[in-house]
């Protein structure tokens, strides 16, 4: 009889599936080495132990410094930097560059002009998809006025790959078309760009780098998000010239910002930036005038 | 006059064919404007109708329906929830197409795989493939409209832009950090805390069934980052450890895909600090799993991540999102299920013990 209990009782276990279950109740964490500022949050919906701070900017006053942890921003922020810094001095319609991983970061105050860092990251050449560890310096300058970081970097593998009979057939046959070329939105908003018009995508990109070279700072993260309008222009040297219209996107203000610039490019000179204007905000997000 | 009643003939057989088979199928490897998602989830519905159901929960500020696909097997027992939204941000168009892919795929693989099946049957999952539907449709205006962020309320008066970033806008210390009080700024937190019809749609459905939450993920791009609470650098969640190791580990299941790196933190560490996020808001709940995702890509491309690549991001994405839904379900499913076999176990050795005496 006792038997006949244990199985009923092995049948009924087994059929009542899982039962209504408890969630684990919130334990405090004791790894505070995460940052040692963290407060731990108390446990339970009603209390929150909240630290009420001034409404502050995107950075916390203290930068991190010394060995950074390659993941978070202020390495990623910079490594973008070195991104434009290649692009700018050794880019081109056919070589374009992007931070693939960054391996290891420092930072130190540099007395009062500002903050260095040194990167060890892999580059990635996008066009021949070649990968290479580099090392490069970044430095912020702080002062009254905004200035431009000073990026050096050690590349040289990256730059071996021969793109100058791409460049000489892409010179050639802008050089000499009818008309003048001109495109649109590239890519457009599904991400598609025609293949005749990748290389005014590249030279966008090229154009646009030296201004977020220009622009970056440690509390900004530059990426291209569209040309918005690209045109050659006549000219009467050997130089390929544009107008060009884009769009930057910063990751930190989520902002979209436009610059307009006149630029020239040619394979033994590269780009050359002869204007650049940055356009006023938001033209189109305006509420019409006299809306109640 | 043969041949072209035979064309005819041909034609009207196949459109006949059409017709018994059904419409052309779906295609969710390109971008869908609001229209088609919406009738697409009416589809979902109609397919699978003991599985998925819509529940209207909201309206956006220009009056517009915020739906969501509730997809659980029923059991009649009380079930948990994941929670997903795509959308709160409206340029980033993969993240509604992420949802639908999601959604194709659980339905999918329910009726062959028995993990999957175990997991709707303890489970219902609540899916908005398009949170911020106002913005969403005005991204898809025109060229110029393309990277809208916000949605479309107007702001106060004296303001002379529209829009309130919604994931800046959610009771979370709100206002605190990585907010701007202008209101042109894309990261404009609005007039208060729950200003927005939108944030206010997601609050009041989740607060009536919090104590069912086990995960609360928000799909975003771009970024290629799992973020996980507090957009507050002086605040950590409890359960900060726990919420690394699983977001490492739904990091490895994304990488094993196709290669792509995803970075694991906290927004403060990894990416900017901000407040008033919708992630923050649901861990403030106290549902334990909550991640924000930033897909593809690393800023080639941004926003307008080129439709061949919705496959890809789509499927290390998901295996990421599985790998944090079967850990929350596996915690608390399985955990139930050892104490239920533990509880047999004494029982039966109490019965052994006694049973002897009985006998």
């Amino acid at each position: 009889m006792g038997l006949r209990i244990v199985i009923a009782l092995a049948v009924f276990m087994g059929v009542r599936g899982s039962p209504a279950s408890t969630i684990r109740p919130e334990t405090l964490t004791a790894d505070m080495s995460a940052h040692p500022n963290r407060v731990p949050e108390i446990a339970g919906k009603a209390q929150q132990t909240i630290v009420k701070v001034e409404v502050v900017g995107a950075e916390e006053d203290v930068m991190a410094t010394g060995e950074l942890n390659p993941n978070h921003y202020p390495a990623q922020r910079a490594a973008k930097v070195v991104q434009h810094y290649l692009t700018t001095r050794y880019g081109s319609p056919y070589r374009l560059f992007g931070v693939q991983k960054v391996h290891s970061g420092n930072a130190e105050d540099v007395a009062d002009t500002g903050r260095k860092y040194q990167l060890e990251i892999s580059v990635h050449e996008i066009i021949s998809n070649v990968t290479q560890t580099c090392s490069a310096e970044v430095f912020f300058p702080r002062g009254e006025t905004q200035s431009s970081p000073h990026v050096q970097a050690s590349c040289e593998e990256l730059l071996k790959t021969d793109t100058k009979a791409q460049e000489e057939a892409l010179y050639q046959q802008y050089k000499t078309n009818q008309g003048l070329l001109s495109s649109q939105r590239l890519p457009d908003s599904y991400g598609h760009i025609e293949p005749d018009m990748k290389p005014f995508w590249h030279l966008g990109i090229l154009a646009s780098s030296f201004i977020m070279l220009n622009e970056s700072t440690e509390n900004t993260l530059y990426n291209m998000a569209q040309v918005a309008n690209i045109t050659q222009l006549a000219t009467e040297n050997e130089q390929l010239k544009f107008d060009c219209h884009t769009l930057l996107h910063d990751m930190v203000s989520q902002e979209i910002i436009h610059w307009k610039m006149l630029f020239t490019w040619s394979p033994g000179e590269g780009v050359k930036v002869l204007q650049k204007e940055q356009l006023p905000h938001c033209h189109h997000c305006e509420k019409p005038p006299n809306t109640n | 006059m043969l041949n072209s009643a035979g064309l005819s003939f041909v034609v009207l057989l196949s459109t006949v064919g059409a017709a018994t088979t059904g419409r052309a199928e779906y295609d969710y490897y390109k971008y869908h404007p609001m229209t088609e998602i919406t009738a697409w989830m009416n589809q979902m519905v109609k397919e699978n109708p003991s599985v998925v159901t819509i529940a209207d929960y909201g309206r956006s500020y220009e009056n517009r329906t915020i739906s969501l696909l509730k997809i659980g097997l029923k059991t009649g027992l009380k079930k948990k929830a994941v929670w997903m939204d795509c959308g709160i941000h409206a340029r980033e168009w993969i993240a509604p197409a992420f949802c639908q892919y999601f959604v194709r795929q659980i339905l999918q693989t329910y009726k062959t795989d028995m993990k999957m099946q175990r997991m709707l049957n303890n489970m219902d999952f609540y899916v908005t493939p398009v949170l911020n539907v106002d913005g969403y449709i005005y991204s898809w205006k025109n060229s110029t409209t393309r990277l809208w962020r916000k949605n479309r309320s107007p702001g106060a008066a004296g303001c002379s832009c529209y829009g309130t970033d919604l994931n800046r806008n959610f009771d979370a210390n709100w206002g605190t950090v990585g907010v701007s009080d202008d209101c042109c700024s894309n990261i404009y937190c609005g007039t208060k805390a729950s200003s927005e019809p939108e944030t206010r749609a997601v609050t009041d459905f989740i607060r009536n069934l919090k104590d069912e939450f086990l995960c609360f993920l928000t799909i975003h791009s771009y970024g290629q980052l799992l973020l996980i609470p507090y957009g507050h650098p002086n605040i950590m969640a409890p359960n900060y450890n726990e919420l690394m190791e699983v977001g490492l580990g739904a990091a490895e299941a994304i990488r094993r895909v196709h290669g792509k790196e995803y970075v694991v933190g906290t927004s403060p560490a990894v990416l900017y600090p901000n407040s008033g996020s919708s992630r923050d808001w649901a861990r403030m709940q106290g549902i334990p799993f909550t991640y924000t995702f930033e897909l593809r890509d690393n800023g080639t491309f941004g926003f307008e991540l080129p439709q061949d690549q919705i496959q890809p991001t789509c499927e290390e994405a998901y295996s990421g999102a599985l790998h944090i839904i079967s850990y929350a379900h596996d915690m608390t499913f399985n955990a139930a299920a050892a104490t239920a076999t533990a509880t047999f176990w004494t029982a039966l050795l109490a019965l052994g013990v006694t049973g002897v005496s009985l006998m």
